[in-house]
């Protein structure tokens, strides 16, 4: 078992881990795009509102890209500053 | 046998594929990543000097600079006349802040804010634009982005304990079962803004990076100009206003009764 914590496996093993971690930019996504749909609706709705909506609509598309920001974060972690490897 | 298969890929020394890829990837940290240009002892630490202090300070630099030059441009500027396209853009600019400040924090708060959100509001938006004139973004280093949300940490908690009183310390056990949400909540704040402006600033950067070192010579002529407007451009853009709205948000909850 000696052979199996060398740098390339666990190099490896890292770029899955960094792949595997950005499955989580799908959530963030999907609440985009909601967000995206609903911000369309209420422009459709009442298009004098268009800048508050607008506004309204970034910022919580900002607030839930979050989650996606850390699955981003652990997969840079994992490639560029892994001390394992 | 599937180990079999591992462990021989694990073997050092099997191929050429691993030493390729180890050094382009060092390269390529090397040019995404904060690097080292010097360092001085003082007091028994080691204090480096990287790029990001070198784009802070070319950074600040210029929004000084800038800031002279329109300071001129409005004293110079005829008041009945028609106003040039410095005027435009300087005036364009202040009515956005002030508008933003007043419509969030309220008529009656909003002109003691106005200064310190339009400073925060510009200097993010230089750094995270940064990108495009050839430096590091500052804000792809978390030391900046996490100063910047500690101190938006501060002016939330000073502001609470000004308007709010005492009910700032008793608002977090408001229910008393949700007590350590509540604390949990207040603490993530400044971590959950600093690592939405890092991460975005940061992805920018390495994508840009690895556009830049894994594309052929050719498609470096043209390709990346598009990606340079979305993630440094529009990104930084977006990212700066969300930055400080929330700032706002945060701290103009305290101001209602």
């Amino acid at each position: 078992m000696d052979g199996i914590f060398n740098k390339e496996f666990v190099q490896g093993c890292s770029a899955l881990g960094a792949g595997i971690a950005m499955i989580a930019g799908m959530g963030p996504g999907i609440g985009q795009g909601y967000a995206a749909g609903q911000g369309a609706a209420a422009v459709g709705r009442n298009p004098g509102a268009r800048g508050t909506v607008m506004g309204t609509m970034i910022l919580g598309q900002a607030v839930a890209e979050t989650t996606g920001l850390y699955s981003l974060i652990v997969a840079i972690l994992l490639i560029f500053v892994n001390p394992w490897a | 046998m599937g180990s079999d298969i591992l462990l021989a890929l694990a073997a050092p020394g099997h191929g050429g594929l691993p030493e390729v890829v180890s050094r382009s990837n060092d390269e390529i940290g090397t040019k995404i990543g904060i690097n080292g240009f010097g360092y001085f002892d003082l007091f028994g630490f080691r204090f480096w000097i990287t790029s990001t202090h070198i784009a802070l300070a070319v950074i600040v630099l210029a929004v000084t600079v800038l800031a002279i030059l329109a300071n001129r441009a409005i004293r110079k500027a005829d008041p009945y006349g028609k106003p040039g396209i410095v005027m435009t853009i300087i005036e364009t600019v202040v009515e956005f802040i002030d508008n933003t400040t007043y419509s969030n924090m309220g008529e009656k708060h909003g002109g003691a804010f106005r200064n310190y959100i339009g400073t925060l509001l510009l200097f993010i938006f230089f750094s995270n634009i940064s990108g495009v004139f050839g430096l590091r973004p500052p804000t792809a280093d978390y030391g900046v982005t996490f100063g910047l949300a500690m101190i938006t940490f501060f002016l939330i908690h000073i502001n609470g304990f000004k308007y709010q009183k005492m009910k700032h310390i008793t608002g977090l056990f408001d229910p008393i079962p949700l007590t350590p949400i509540n604390i949990i909540g207040e603490i993530s704040t400044p971590i959950s803004m600093s690592l939405r402006l890092f991460g975005n600033v940061l992805c920018g950067t390495v994508i840009m990076g690895l556009l830049y070192n894994l594309l052929p010579k050719f498609l470096l002529l043209f390709w990346p100009g598009a990606f340079h407007v979305y993630f440094d451009l529009f990104s930084g853009a977006i990212q700066a206003y969300v930055f400080t709205m929330l700032t706002m948000v945060f701290i103009s909850k305290n101001f209602e009764e």
